[in-house]
């Protein structure tokens, strides 16, 4: 499977830099070497949800008792997930950092996977959520770094953008 | 078996526990009782008092958590339910008071009229759902010693716990809360980081 193990490493490492001890995930495939990275550290929580939704809940219960979490999600779990992000993040002035693999865009071979993609950006802004690309391996660690500080000064969620350049590697 | 009554019976056991509620009438009761900085009154959001408390199990698993959900609510997010049995903390409880209805979003009216019913009243039975969802104790209650029991068991035990409890439809006395939403949000972290039982 052409997802970028070494990229995807870059991404996890950069969210433990950045003192995340609790993920929330649902697999999407260009997520699945994180997801198995938080699975196999001991060091990292990793919540398995049933829909996105609960994540945002989970975000907000682990910023309660102090520690820093991550979801993991594609588009259409962003979609997904409107409601609670409105209702507990937005609402209640919580941090949340949303890492979002950004399918759909050029590149995008899947029919199914086309549709969700041209939302996220609108949706996005219309919720005055900042966000930012993370398209090459060099700009991720400070993007991330920026994003957890930002949604921690702010009390806001953010959202970070998975792009195809980083997350996947054609096969040679 | 009425809502406000069960809260009483375990309203002393709750001091040193993160609690987590649903809007509406549960929180109003709970409020009656007594505010107190580690109680965390979820206003909107339906389905998500269950996932905040777990996370936040999850995050301090010496502390107990109590969540005091409804059928309403828990409906909305039944598949939470199975992300709890799976992560298995063993110190959440789940309590929810069923009372058939979605009362506290206009589904209620005084007097016990039910404008909107949920599937529990005609036969879907939560802790049956908690059970099959892999919770290792979830059980129905009807009379108020029973869910005393229990729920006062389930608090003091270690064990991930849901407790349905079955209560009268009934509208709470006010819905009236002097503490604001935001006021609220940053009491309950503070209370849960100064008291932290690690």
């Amino acid at each position: 499977m052409p997802v970028s193990v070494a990229n995807s490493q870059v991404v996890y490492d950069a969210m433990k830099g950045v003192g995340v001890t609790l993920v929330s995930a649902l697999p999407e495939t260009w997520l699945v070497h994180l997801v198995r990275m938080a699975d196999e550290d001991p060091e990292m929580t990793l919540v398995r949800l049933a829909k996105e939704e609960e994540g945002v809940g989970v975000s907000a219960g682990a910023h309660f008792a102090g520690v820093r979490s991550a979801m993991l999600l594609q588009n259409h779990g962003f979609l997904q997930a409107i409601n609670g992000i409105v209702g507990v993040s937005l609402l209640y002035k919580i941090p949340l950092l949303m890492l979002i693999t950004d399918r759909g865009s050029f590149g995008e071979k899947d029919p199914w996977q086309t549709e969700g993609g041209k939302y996220t950006r609108p949706v996005l802004d219309a919720l005055h959520i900042a966000h930012d690309d993370l398209n090459r391996a060099d700009e991720v660690k400070p993007k991330i770094a920026h994003a957890m500080t930002l949604a921690q000064s702010s009390l806001s969620p953010v959202a970070l953008l998975l792009q195809r350049d980083l997350m996947w590697e054609e096969p040679k | 078996m009425k809502r406000l009554d069960c809260l009483k019976a375990i309203y002393p056991q709750l001091e040193d526990c993160a609690v987590v509620t649903i809007m509406g009438a549960v929180a109003a009761e709970l409020y009656s009782l007594g505010h107190r900085a580690n109680f965390f009154y979820l206003e909107h959001a339906m389905g998500l008092a269950s996932s905040i408390g777990l996370g936040i199990a999850l995050s301090q698993p010496k502390r107990k958590v109590v969540v005091i959900d409804g059928d309403g609510s828990v409906l909305m997010n039944l598949g939470g339910l199975t992300t709890m049995a799976r992560s298995r903390p063993n110190n959440l409880v789940h309590i929810i008071f069923d009372n058939e209805t979605l009362l506290s979003v206009g589904g209620g009216a005084p007097g016990g009229y039910k404008w909107f019913t949920t599937a529990t009243s005609v036969g879907t039975d939560l802790a049956g759902i908690a059970k099959a969802a892999g919770f290792p104790r979830a059980q129905m209650v009807r009379e108020l010693e029973d869910f005393e029991e229990a729920a006062l068991d389930a608090i003091n035990g270690d064990q991930l716990t849901c407790i349905v409890a079955k209560v009268d439809a009934e509208m709470p006395k006010s819905f009236l809360m002097d503490v604001h939403m935001l006021e609220n949000r940053f009491e309950f972290p503070r209370a849960l980081q100064s008291r932290r039982s690690e």
